[in-house]
């Protein structure tokens, strides 16, 4: 088993997220986290989702995905080869002397503060997921009240685009 | 009807003339969009939320609506005219229940690759979510057992919805598509216009197979020693059987058919080993087991054939073509994959095996072929007569009525014993010919699947080959049947249980029959007599309990053409299903009856093992 992240190119059109989503479960295989958002095209939303599969079923939601009518495009990016980022919100217990500290680290990890109360501070982070497994490490030691997070979004390094050429071939 | 409205005829006339699109409802909007996709037939039954679509459906002259009386049987009477014809098969029902009864014969028009389309009426759209009247999220219910679906809200959309529904239904790999349609859409007042095209950007299947893969597909063929052609029904969906023949004939390799490819090669061909698979014939199964070269067109690896998995066809390499990508090393590895359609795959492959073949270049399996026949005369597929003399055998009737009724009939089987006897006993010579519900197994599916392939076929004589147990869960489109003058004729192999659960019971459950037990022929208990319930439907209603009259019985049915025949043939309860290689085990222990496993020939394997060597040697 190892992740993979699959960006999905479909077509904006209702219901495209459940019949995505079923699929998925139905066929047996693991999201491990799931975006959807809008494209450079209004009418194509873009999907990215992370799996936790081994090769062959890989292959397997690969083909099942590009089955899908209103699937246009499925294209897996690797991690070398793409910028993968995902933000989390961390709503962390403080009082007046650990607020310094807190902040102190928030910026070490280029991310910042977003609402500060008289016993809470909300950081907000983006990165890789191992730059925020980094980040919740050392925050962990000042109390994590609530964690929030997105779902994995990536984009292919370099000049090409996902809309640029064939869209679906199988 | 008030002279304001227009006929779906009347506005198709003015449809097609130049002159602005027609104001219509969408209701006749959809009549005609049916119309224009060339429907001849629906099979339905009305209710609240599509009563708008049955007003207009009334006044259609080209579209003949079948009333059914229960949506199941619509559905399944969908798919047995797309099976027996080829074409679309369209059945429409209301929302909510109406619906949710078609879902069994979606679910088995989806794994069977039956080319439907499913109608249904939707509550108005500003109550949807609102837990109306007669709601369910049918779109939702459905989506993972349809090709694609729609949920059609606005009136001007239902034309392009009807168009690319059929579209997608009839071509790649076919499917059912539902469209489901809003009361106020089908209320609201709209312009129909037909389209052009269908823009379907991300829907484009691949039915040219790739020119390598072909060459590399023959380069295995020439170079094997033990191959077989594995056919599944990929091959009858595509149309393919006359270049299938030609391939078959040219290469001389023997073949096998799955259940759902059965009547793709003639069983009388020399080289047809007969069904792979839990019920197979020891040929079938035992040449896929000791096979080289799996040569798999339009099949897709089943459980059902493959048995446990890791010891199917051990030492074969697999060639899989499909038309569809994601059955190709779903299930085993294809050493040479190639996507397309399967006539033109098979075009392709005989163009590109018959030059070498010609020249004398081509593979040499005369051996092989002799080992395959050797199967097929020690291990005929065959069955023990009753102990008690007077006790009929299901498989003595079912043989009986192939070889009387002929090749030219159609054959649409339940699920059960009587499904794979009937799959086993009748000799199909011809693709079509034989319907049945082979990936989900749908008890039912017998009766309204012959009355649509009766409605297809008029010329045909349509038998409905059933269980006692299926029969009783569809048997009301016999009424259907009588008003519609749809004249099927039923086979009910009657041995007064849920005969193969009965099987399982007496084979791995120490024979306890925990409720298998149906009582339609136990003694005098005939609960219910099927005979008199045949009358009550207005059909010929025949029995029969002797051997020596089974013929007779035949006879009589054929002589009749008018109404709908059922004979209830009172069977021995007892008769198993053989050969059986039981569920989960490797195919090489396929029995031939009750505890009977064939006896290798020491030579024969021995044969094999130093073939294999000699190959391994050779790719050394």
């Amino acid at each position: 088993m190892a992740r993979h992240t699959l960006s999905v190119l479909v077509e904006d059109k209702p219901g495209v997220l459940a019949r995505i989503s079923g699929l998925i479960s139905r066929r047996g295989f693991n999201i491990n986290s799931l975006a959807v958002g809008p494209t450079e095209h209004p009418e194509m939303s873009r999907m990215t989702i992370v799996v936790d599969v081994d090769e062959t079923a890989l292959e397997q939601v690969t083909k099942q995905l590009n089955k899908l009518v209103e699937v246009l495009k499925v294209v897996e990016l690797e991690t070398s080869a793409s910028v993968q980022r995902e933000l989390v919100l961390i709503k962390v217990r403080c009082d007046a002397t650990s607020r310094a500290e807190i902040v102190q680290l928030t910026q070490m990890f280029r991310c910042n503060v977003v609402d500060v109360g008289l016993d809470s501070v909300v950081i907000e982070a983006t990165g890789t997921p191992e730059k925020l497994d980094a980040l919740l490490a050392v925050l962990e030691p000042y109390g994590v009240r609530e964690i929030v997070q997105s779902g994995l979004v990536a984009v292919g390094r370099g000049g090409k685009s996902i809309t640029d050429r064939g869209r679906k071939t199988a | 009807m008030t002279t304001q409205i227009p006929t779906p005829a009347e506005v198709a006339a003015k449809a097609s003339a130049p002159a602005a699109a027609q104001e219509v409802t969408g209701a006749q909007s959809l009549v005609l969009a049916l119309e224009a996709a060339g429907v001849e037939v629906v099979f339905g039954l009305p209710g609240g939320a599509i009563l708008p679509a049955y007003d207009p459906l009334l006044d259609s002259v080209k579209l003949r609506h079948i009333l059914v009386r229960h949506e199941q049987g619509a559905g399944h009477a969908a798919e047995g005219y797309a099976s027996a014809t080829g074409k679309v098969g369209v059945c429409m029902a209301t929302s909510g229940p109406g619906a949710t009864n078609l879902v069994t014969a979606i679910a088995d028009a989806y794994m069977d690759s039956v080319p439907m389309v499913a109608i249904t009426g939707q509550v108005n759209s500003r109550t949807i979510g609102t837990d109306a009247f007669q709601e369910a999220d049918i779109r939702g219910i459905t989506m993972p057992i349809t090709k694609h679906s729609y949920l059609v809200t606005d009136a001007a959309d239902i034309p392009a919805a009807v168009k690319e529904a059929f579209h997608i239904a009839s071509t790649g790999r076919p499917g059912p598509v539902l469209v489901d349609i809003t009361k106020d859409a089908l209320v609201a007042k709209t312009h129909f216009e037909w389209p052009a095209d269908v823009e379907l950007p991300g829907y484009k299947p691949v039915t040219r197979p790739h020119h390598k893969q072909i060459k590399a597909a023959a380069k295995l063929i020439r170079e094997a020693k033990r191959p077989v052609f594995y056919l599944g029904g990929g091959v009858v969906r595509a149309g393919a059987a006359d270049e299938l023949r030609e391939l078959v004939d040219l290469t001389r390799i023997p073949l096998v058919t799955t259940l759902m490819a059965r009547g793709a090669v003639p069983d009388s061909h020399p080289l047809h080993l007969g069904m792979p698979g839990m019920h197979g014939s020891v040929a079938a199964v035992t040449a896929l087991q000791k096979a080289d070269l799996l040569i798999t067109l339009g099949a897709r690896f089943d459980d059902r054939v493959t048995g446990d998995l890791a010891s199917f066809a051990p030492g074969a390499k697999v060639i899989h073509a499909d038309i569809d990508p994601a059955e190709i090393s779903k299930n085993r590895a294809a050493d040479v994959p190639i996507v397309g359609d399967a006539r033109e795959v098979i075009r392709d492959l005989t163009t590109a095996l018959r030059t070498d073949i010609e020249a004398g270049n081509g593979g040499d399996y005369e051996a092989w072929r002799q080992r395959t026949k050797g199967w097929t005369r020690t291990y005929p597929l065959g069955y023990t007569t009753p102990e008690a003399a007077t006790a009929i055998a299901p498989q003595y009737v079912i043989e009986r009525l192939g070889a009387l009724s002929g090749p030219d009939a159609v054959y649409a089987a339940g699920v059960g014993q009587h499904q794979m006897w009937a799959a086993q006993f009748v000799q199909y010579e011809r693709p079509n010919a034989w319907l049945n519900s082979g990936g989900l197994g749908t008890m039912g599916y017998s009766v309204p699947a012959a009355m649509g392939a009766k409605v297809g076929e008029p010329d045909r004589t349509v038998w409905s080959i059933d269980g006692d147990g299926c029969f009783q869960m569809t048997n009301q489109e016999l009424a259907t049947c009588v008003i519609n003058k749809i004249p099927i004729k039923v086979a009910i192999i009657n041995n007064s249980s849920l005969g193969m659960v009965r099987q399982w019971q007496t084979l791995f459950y120490n024979e306890r029959y925990s409720n298998t037990d149906l009582h339609t022929a136990i003694g005098e208990s005939r609960v219910p007599d099927f005979v008199k319930l045949a009358e009550a439907y207005g059909c010929v209603g025949l029995r029969c309990e002797k051997p020596e009259d089974v013929d007779a019985t035949i006879a009589k049915a054929l002589e009749i053409n008018d109404v709908p025949v059922v004979i209830d043939f009172v069977v021995e309860r007892d008769a198993m299903v053989w050969p059986m290689v039981p569920a989960g085990v490797s195919n090489d222990l396929v029995t031939t009856a009750r505890a009977m496993t064939p006896v290798w020939d020491r030579d024969d394997d021995a044969a094999i093992s130093e073939e294999t060597a000699i190959i391994e040697e050779e790719e050394r």
